[in-house]
């Protein structure tokens, strides 16, 4: 533990204005707020490209505007700025930034420059994104899998500009990953404080640091497959393009493979499936543990499956791929590989259900999301082994039921996570809590609705109905009542997506009138509560490190009064019997 | 506590939604009755996994929730069950076991096309299919994209006398014969497609530079749609097709009036400019954003649009006439109409097929127009 010393023993640089403060700060908790707000900014304008898709889908024509081409360049900017700059920037650089330094007991990352430049990267890489919204042409229309050729040919809209500016983009946004994430590894590995042993981090820290390390090895290859594809397009090469037609004229391509681009983008893109899971199953097991007043159960498997849905979940990626064309015996292997993956995935679920089992169950508003996360996870998890299992994703693969499963699976899923977190963890960023009335109207509206939205979903898959159409008129084996559920599940996503203004203004409420929090509101064990002040200041402990005497999960330990144990209680202060301790007692 | 409930609700309401539901697959026209099997042992198996955990997890929400006038019972301590996690782990895997040995067994037989299935080609461009199937001597000829033009379409090789007797169908209606087995050779002359008919339950992308493959063998008489499955562009929702599954001695019927290569080869001064305007539109596959029977499409249609009066994006009007058509072919993005999204590209075609074309849209105006 030679860094804690050192760290322990250190000045940092204290802010002096209010631009290092809270612009060009090096403190990980103000770097995780603005890596939260501006990822919950481009967020929100990705919800509202759903609802003009929705409109579209559930009410033909009723918004003139919404052409084909606008249609598909509205799917195409919502997936990309879901899957990768809310879901990715959120869980890893907001709360990752935020928890790591706090859960292990340090004081900062250990490359704080580092960090800084990596939330403004990020920032550029939003702009550049955003910015193809105002180009010739506007956003690319290629679909957020950017599968070439059509990706860069005509017929696309996009194509000119709106193309080059999201791999630019994007190539931009992976280096701020790999700048937080080189970071948040190392501290995981080098920062931790004096008896903070790696099977004594809470699952939050564990699911972080996989998803870290998954970033830091998939997201070269999206790099890659995004300069080969810029240069394909400016420069002429033929990395993807064979020899061709584009609308009538043969191109000047030739000998290049597209299904080399499905591969790379695959190569990463399941892992980030993952990259987006193990943080959100980490804070779900500690937010459980928590509000159930109980040990998560089996905390070792747990760590083992995170690190099991690691290494596995980069010999599934083909699994995206059954019908792409490639070599069908690929499919034996790729439905093995991924149906396997489901065991510690399955573990996972029957371990935060088991510690429910003989709990002390709090229902409050974060524990109400993590709840509601499981039946979410499990309906996606489930419908992940219809498609995972090569000849039934034949029929399926392409339909409604994939746009069902995967929004279920990574979009409604982890975003009941994060918001089960910010519920949980808002009081140790601001110091006070918030509106619980609210909170409980945003969480009912959000989950009964999500649910109304995707579970029925799947059922147009079943009957067929191809994904990324603009509209559905005149296929005869559409039957009428297919276009009104459409409809139903229009007004559905348009309901939720309004409710999410109760969660935003209860965000900026209670920052101003929220009820005071004081240090540990919902009385948890792990090191972030156990700060001196809240919130905590630059430097996080005062001048002493805490010291680390016990596992993250000591709830509702036999013979102690309080049903929570602080990772700082030494046993010799439970031994002395300060408050926590009334030996004679025994659990019920 | 009304969470657990609202938890046995849904899990009820979603049982409930599963059987009352109308929206199940359409009705099985092929051999792969085996692939709806595999899917319901899926469902079976999945759902009995979602009622029970849901069910158990409704029930400690209800039974241990905390109750605030302090009735409740403590938590019990208890970090792990190894014994209790194994038999998770392996109840798990036999699970998983019974959805994967049926499905890599079904899946086997759709890797290994029979032998005695009957060879075709399905050829796929920006938004439109076509069909080729073998002649006399049963081979389909080599085909690249160096020979594609208008005259040929299929960029079949001239060279190759295996391609003379090939079968082309250019336009978006395929036969097949009912209880032979097929196996579907698929091109694509521009970007990704995917043939996709619901009824048949399989389907496969078609990739520019190689040719995949699927195969199956249509059980059930009558017509049913094509549709692309992979993102092809603005038009991908509009690229349609039909399949018809016929009696045998029907299909050889329908086979025997679609022309050869060979016979596609001869110059057009047997058919009139305006049957030679329409080939060109049909090999350039115009039809996928240009309806000829007033309905509206991705580009404007076709019918009586000779000789009308146009609003355009820029507010000012114009009349259609050659000029204005033959602008509009060569260089799209000039006048756009008022409407339509400017996502046409140029079509480089020569003075005579730009003659042809033109003829052929004036065919659809007024009294002559026609219906197909």
């Amino acid at each position: 533990m030679a860094y804690a010393e050192i760290a322990e023993a250190e000045q940092l640089h204290e802010p002096h204005s209010f631009w290092t403060r809270y612009v060009w700060s090096q403190d990980h908790k103000v770097i995780a707020v603005q890596y939260s707000m501006i990822a919950i900014f481009v967020g929100l304008i990705a919800l509202g490209l759903s609802a003009l898709m929705r409109m579209q889908i559930g009410f033909p024509g009723a918004i003139e505007s919404i052409d084909a081409a606008s249609y598909y360049q509205y799917m195409t900017m919502h997936g990309m700025i879901m899957v990768v700059y809310l879901l990715t920037a959120l869980l890893l650089g907001g709360f990752g930034n935020f928890l790591i330094p706090l859960m292990i007991g340090a004081r900062d990352m250990v490359f704080p420059f580092v960090n800084m430049l990596s939330v403004h990267v990020y920032l550029l890489s939003v702009i550049v994104l955003l910015a193809s919204f105002f180009v010739p042409g506007g956003p690319t229309a290629a679909g957020w899998t950017l599968y070439p050729p059509q990706s860069i040919t005509a017929g696309t809209a996009g194509t000119d500009w709106g193309i080059v500016l999201m791999m630019v983009s994007l190539a931009i946004f992976i280096v701020a990953t790999t700048m937080g994430g080189l970071n948040y590894v190392t501290t995981v590995l080098q920062a931790r404080t004096y008896g903070m042993t790696l099977m004594r981090m809470p699952l939050s820290v564990w699911g972080i640091f996989m998803a870290t390390v998954l970033a830091l090895l998939a997201f070269p290859a999206l790099f890659v497959s995004a300069i080969m594809l810029l240069f394909d397009k400016l420069l002429g090469t033929s990395f993807f393009m064979p020899e061709m037609m584009s609308l009538g004229k043969a191109l000047d391509h030739e000998g290049g493979s597209p299904i080399l681009f499905q591969h790379l983008f695959w190569f990463f893109g399941h892992p980030e499936v993952y990259i987006v899971a193990l943080p959100a199953f980490g804070l779900v097991s500690d937010i459980i543990s928590t509000h159930a007043r109980k040990n998560i159960f089996g905390y070792k498997m747990m760590v083992w499956a995170i690190i099991a849905i690691g290494v596995l979940s980069f010999v599934v990626w083909a699994h995206h791929m059954y019908v792409s064309g490639m070599n069908p015996y690929f499919g034996f292997f790729f439905a093995v590989s991924t149906l396997v993956i489901a065991v510690p995935t399955a573990l996972k679920v029957y371990n935060w259900i088991l510690t429910l089992w003989h709990g002390d169950i709090h229902l409050t508003v974060p524990m109400l999301f993590a709840l509601a996360f499981i039946l979410t996870f499990v309906v996606g998890g489930l419908t992940g082994l219809f498609l995972g299992n090569v000849i039934v994703d034949l029929p399926l693969s392409d339909t409604y039921f994939v746009v069902a499963h995967f929004h279920m699976v990574m979009g409604v899923a982890p975003i009941l996570v994060i918001f089960g977190s910010i519920y949980h963890w808002y009081p140790k960023v601001t110091g006070r809590m918030l509106n619980d009335t609210l909170g409980m109207l945003h969480f009912w509206i959000t989950f009964i609705g999500t649910y109304l939205i995707y579970f029925p979903m799947h059922y147009l898959g079943f009957l067929g109905m191809p994904r990324r159409y603009y509209e559905y008129q005149d296929y005869e084996f559409i039957p009428e009542s297919a276009h009104d559920l459409n409809a139903f599940i229009t007004v559905m996503a348009l309901t939720v997506g309004a409710a999410q203004s109760l969660f935003l203004f209860n965000m900026f409420y209670s920052y101003f009138k929220g009820k005071p929090s004081g240090n540990n509101p919902w009385k948890a064990t792990s090191l972030e509560w156990q700060t001196p002040e809240t919130p905590a200041p630059h430097g996080n402990w005062g001048p002493k490190l805490p010291v680390v005497h016990r596992w993250a999960y000591d709830y509702s330990v036999p013979g102690v009064k309080e049903d929570y144990v602080p990772q700082t209680v030494s046993m010799e202060e439970l031994a002395a019997g300060a408050e926590y301790v009334e030996l004679e007692e025994k659990p019920v | 506590m009304v969470f657990g409930i609202v938890l046995v609700i849904i899990v009820v309401g979603s049982v409930l939604f599963h059987f009352l539901s109308p929206w199940q697959a359409t009705p099985l026209a092929s051999n792969w009755g085996s692939i709806d099997d595999t899917l319901a042992i899926t469902l079976a198996i999945t759902g009995t996994f979602f009622v029970a955990l849901m069910l158990f997890m409704a029930y400690a929400v209800i039974r241990f929730r905390h109750r605030s006038d302090g009735s409740g019972a403590r938590a019990l301590y208890e970090p792990e069950n190894k014994k209790l996690e194994w038999w998770l782990i392996i109840l798990t895997s036999i699970g998983i076991c019974g959805m994967l040995a049926p499905g890599l067994i079904v899946y086997g037989h759709f890797v290994n096309v029979p032998d005695e299935a009957d060879v075709f080609e399905v050829v796929g461009q920006q938004w439109q299919w076509s069909f080729r199937f073998p002649g006399e001597d049963g081979q389909l000829g080599t085909a690249d994209v160096k020979f594609m033009s208008g005259d040929n379409p299929f960029g079949l090789n001239p060279g190759d006398p295996n391609g003379q007797d090939d079968v082309l169908v250019r336009n978006n209606e395929l036969h097949l014969p009912i209880d032979r087995p097929v196996k579907a050779l698929l091109r694509s002359k521009d970007v990704l497609h995917d043939f996709y008919v619901p009824q048949f339950r399989v389907k496969m992308d078609m990739v520019p530079g190689l040719v995949s493959y699927l195969w199956l063998t249509p059980t059930k008489l009558g017509t049913y749609e094509i549709l692309c499955a992979e993102y092809c562009g603005t038009g991908h929702y509009n690229m349609r097709g039909l399949v018809v599954v016929d009696k045998p001695a029907d299909f050889r019927q329908w086979l025997a009036a679609q022309p050869t290569f060979a016979q596609t080869l001869i110059k057009g001064s047997a058919v009139g400019l305006v049957e030679q305007g329409k080939q060109i539109v049909q090999g350039q596959g115009c039809f996928a954003c240009h309806s000829i029977d007033g309905s509206k499409s991705l580009g404007p249609g076709w019918q009586g649009l000779y000789g009308k009066t146009e609003m355009l994006a820029d507010g000012s009007s114009i009349t259609v006439d050659d000029a204005y058509l033959r602008e509009s072919i060569v260089e799209p993005g000039a006048k756009i109409v008022k409407g339509y999204p400017p996502v046409m590209v140029a079509y480089p075609l020569s003075d005579e097929q730009l003659l042809a074309v033109i003829a052929y849209t004036k065919s659809l105006t007024g009294e002559h127009s026609e219906k197909e």
